[in-house]
């Protein structure tokens, strides 16, 4: 029996020997998982990361098979995606794995930013990596606008109406920008099957890359930790980082045990809640889309609700559309905004400690209030907590400058 | 980091574990995929039986139904056509339809339920084209001495007038029998020969 | 001094519950019932009266005959006898005869398909729907309906429920009230009583959300396996962790 083993051992290696000596199949296996040496000390906030690329995963595999039965035109996709649930067999279930994958995308970006946030991930020399992850999550509020144009439901209809008029409030180009978007007068047909193509194929390839380039940038620099402190300083006589740990087995092994408790909550919710009361699957959404008649109350699904609060807070057209925008993008100058040499909360001075929470707690209040219809109460909070949102990163190269740090330490914590 | 008291024998059985149990949720997970890709309740409903009326067929004369999106032939043979099906079996490379498909009650001499009536998938089987129906005098017969029969123009495959294959032709099977009942004389149901509940 | 993780985790708590409970006062308050889809009865019962009294105007294009008669439990042939009226393919869609130009100038407005109706509404909605039609000689059918106002459509259950009226509504003087769930009345009594009809409008509404999402009958179920297995599957994964990361202090 031993022998039998024994063959089948050598037959293995032996054929990834022949493959290596024609693809640098080791050397990346090596490079990147069996002696990458990321840190020991990786917390809860440290699962998203590969959360992230599961749900990818998720989505692409659904999504394939969606697009095996949907059909993008106005007269049919509504019909097509009713056909998906109920004369497809196990189409359901495909479509609400989609539905709740897009969801739980957000939800994990979200948190996996705020990782970021809480450890200065950020920082130098880590501004590419930052820089490639804000612009993944751009293309992702892309891609996730284009495909909720895609059930062709009331909500679909006039969120895209909304926000495709919101490039129309851009000076001088605005009107030729979003007929361009359209290709139509109105959000239409046309529309339907431009965003088809650009949700299915354009945005995921560009995903696919900017993963890649995020990927890369990582391993080039080597991962941060809660602690923010460098664990390339400390090498041993062999070179390698006396707190770091092989990213393969350790962290393979920690993240399909972190994966699977993912992934109760994710089928708890396809199988059991997949509307999610209606945050979701959108209510409205349950009706085709009619042309001649808008909802009582258009709201943008909860992951672009924070936006929405703000864009809604400002009394002028135009300045809603560019406080929109700068809320998104204002992100991009953290690494440059952040004045202190410290990058993890754990050392930090309690200017910024005060800062984020209050930073959260706007950014929560705030997407609470985009979904709410609009009072003047909500407006003046709207107006309150957009202003402490941008607080938040206009006045961070004064209050981390004069912050009271403490001393990081050398080695992490264990 | 510490590999001094590693017990290997606990880590590859766990590493087992995990694939084997890991291994069966994939598979299991892997079933609705292809699942999703059969044929769905629209593509069934579509694909059910389909209800003829044949009291306008005279002798001689062929319709043509489709069922499953595939063209069926009911040929309504004269005495004269089922005579020369019986001359025909040498000519023939299946006289008995043994290794073609058919219901049971289709594999006789005319292949048919009522030797007057033919039905029969009009696709040629050798490599999906659906052949013409050339009749015994008619101006096109493909071959000397033409009895009647289906003539495949897309490689020349043959069949008679009970739609069995010729030698020497690229076909290899008889034209294939769907499943049919007679709901009354003149009404014939393809698709279904259940037996009346 | 509390940590800034506390404050956050507190923080989210708090705004979960408010916006839960705004959301559910936004808007006017609907009579609520129990939507039962175990109760396999009542979804036949529900399908009766949906085909008897909805299916001449209204289609339920995404709903096949047979597969609502195998998840209803009713064999094909009742199936034919009963629930079938303009079709005897059991595999075909419950379509209308009806065409929209028709409908438009019959009603004003095409008939809305109600497949999913039950999603974008809800069952409180479509529960209270039923029950609050009352009689209004300003409307072209002369009925109004108070959980949606000046709707197109007749009261069609008229014949079970009876004719209702609004009571108050010649109010004192200028006074304006608003009329509310409590002023309804009956003045002709339909061929069920209160409580009969109540039973009826539930049954017809636990079928359509069973229309608006048939599988919602079998996935809790199927959840169940999968997340037992999961479950499994974590202690395992669990146990391969833990003995991996001994090597690690």
């Amino acid at each position: 029996m031993a022998n039998i083993e024994k063959n089948i051992i050598d037959g293995l290696t032996g054929l990834r020997d022949w493959v290596d000596d024609r693809f640098p199949l080791m050397q990346n296996w090596n490079e990147h998982l069996a002696k990458y040496y990321a840190p020991k000390n990786f917390n809860f906030w440290y699962y998203f990361g590969s959360f992230a690329l599961l749900v990818f995963a998720i989505q692409i595999l659904t999504g394939i098979w969606l697009t095996m039965n949907y059909k993008p035109s106005a007269a049919d996709a509504f019909a097509s995606v009713e056909y998906i649930m109920r004369d497809v067999s196990w189409g359901w279930f495909i479509r609400y794995m989609h539905s709740t994958g897009a969801s739980a995308f957000f939800i994990v970006i979200y948190l996996h930013m705020f990782r970021a946030l809480l450890y200065g991930s950020y920082k130098k020399p880590r501004e590419l990596l930052w820089l490639s992850g804000m612009g993944l999550y751009l293309v992702l509020m892309g891609e996730a606008f284009f495909g909720y144009l895609l059930p062709w439901g009331q909500m679909s209809y006039w969120g895209a109406q909304v926000i495709i008029s919101l490039f129309g409030a851009l000076p001088i180009i605005g009107d030729d920008l979003s007929l361009w978007i359209r290709g139509d007068f109105v959000v239409s047909d046309v529309t339907l099957n431009r965003f088809f193509s650009l949700h299915v194929i354009a945005f995921p390839l560009l995903i696919f890359g900017l993963i890649g380039a995020h990927i890369l940038a990582l391993h080039e620099v080597g991962s941060n930790n809660p602690d923010g402190v460098e664990i390339k300083k400390n090498k041993n006589a062999e070179g390698i980082p006396v707190d770091g740990i092989p990213f393969h087995p350790y962290y393979t092994v920690k993240d399909i045990f972190g994966a699977t408790v993912f992934l109760i909550f994710f089928f708890g919710v396809v199988f059991f809640m997949p509307e999610m009361n209606g945050y979701f699957l959108e209510h409205a959404n349950f009706v085709p889309a009619d042309p001649l008649k808008t909802p009582e109350h258009i709201a943008p699904v909860w992951y672009f609700t924070p936006f929405y609060a703000i864009l809604r807070a400002v009394p002028d057209q135009l300045g809603g559309v560019i406080a929109m925008g700068l809320a998104t993008n204002i992100f991009l100058l953290l690494p440059w905004l952040d004045r202190s040499p410290v990058k993890s909360t754990r050392y930090r001075g309690w200017n910024f400690r005060c800062a984020l929470t209050l930073f959260v707690i706007s950014f929560l209040v705030l997407g609470w209030l985009g979904m709410q219809p609009v009072t003047p109460l909500f407006t003046w909070m709207a107006r309150f907590f957009s202003l402490v949102y941008f607080a938040f990163f206009l006045l961070m190269p004064f209050y981390t400058a004069i912050d009271n740090d403490k001393s990081v330490p050398d080695r992490v914590k264990d | 980091m510490d590999n001094s008291n590693v017990d290997k024998g606990r880590r590859r059985f766990l590493t087992a574990a995990a694939t084997v149990v890991g291994g069966a949720g994939a598979a299991a997970g892997a079933v609705p995929f292809i699942a999703t890709m059969t044929p769905s309740e629209k593509t069934k409903a579509i694909g059910a039986p389909v209800e003829v009326d044949i009291s306008k067929l005279k002798p001689g004369e062929r319709m043509i139904q489709k069922w499953q999106g595939k063209p069926v032939w009911i040929l309504r043979r004269t005495q004269e056509m089922l005579d020369d099906i019986a001359l025909q079996d040498e000519a023939v490379s299946d006289p008995a339809s043994e290794a073609s498909s058919q219901p049971e009650y289709a594999r006789n001499e005319y292949r048919a339920r009522e030797d007057e009536y033919l039905v029969v998938i009009g696709i040629c089987t050798h490599l999906g084209c659906s052949p013409t129906f050339v009749l015994k005098d008619g101006d096109n017969s493909p071959v000397v001495d033409w009895k009647g029969g289906f003539f495949c123009p897309c490689h020349g495959s043959r069949f008679d007038l009970a739609g069995r294959v010729f030698k020497g032709v690229p076909a290899p099977t008889n034209l294939v029998i769907p499943p049919y009942k007679f709901i009354s004389p003149s009404q014939l149901l393809i698709g279904d020969d259940s037996e009346a509940a | 001094m509390p940590s800034y993780k506390q404050l956050y985790k507190l923080t989210f708590i708090l705004l979960m519950s408010i916006s839960v409970s705004a959301s559910a006062a936004g808007g006017a308050k609907l009579m609520h019932m129990e939507v039962d889809l175990s109760n396999q009865e009542s979804l036949q019962r529900g399908a009766k009266t949906f085909v008897n009294y909805c299916l001449s105007c209204h289609a339920a294009a995404y709903m096949r005959y047979n597969r609502m008669g195998q998840d209803l439990g009713i064999s094909e042939d009742v199936l034919k006898a009963n629930f079938m009226f303009g079709t005897d393919k059991v595999g075909d869609t419950m379509t209308i005869a009806m065409t929209n130009a028709d409908s438009l100038r019959f009603f004003g407005v095409s008939p809305p398909d109600l497949s999913v109706i039950a999603r974008a509404r809800g069952a409180d909605w479509l529960y209270s729907y039923f029950k609050t039609f009352y009689v209004d000689k300003s409307r072209p059918f002369g009925v109004n309906n108070l959980t949606f106002k000046d709707v197109g459509m007749p009261h069609v259950l008229w014949e079970l429920q009876g004719a209702q009226r609004l009571a108050h509504m010649e109010s004192e003087g200028g006074e304006h009230h608003t009329p509310t769930y409590a002023d309804l009345e009956i003045i002709t009594p339909g061929k069920q009583s209160e409580a009969e009809y109540d039973q009826t409008i539930q049954d017809l509404v636990n079928f359509m959300v069973y229309l608006g999402e048939p599988i919602k009958l079998k996935r809790g179920k199927i959840g169940v396996w999968v997340l037992m297995y999961l479950f499994v599957f974590l202690i395992v994964a669990y146990m391969l962790k833990k003995e991996y990361w001994r090597d690690v202090h």
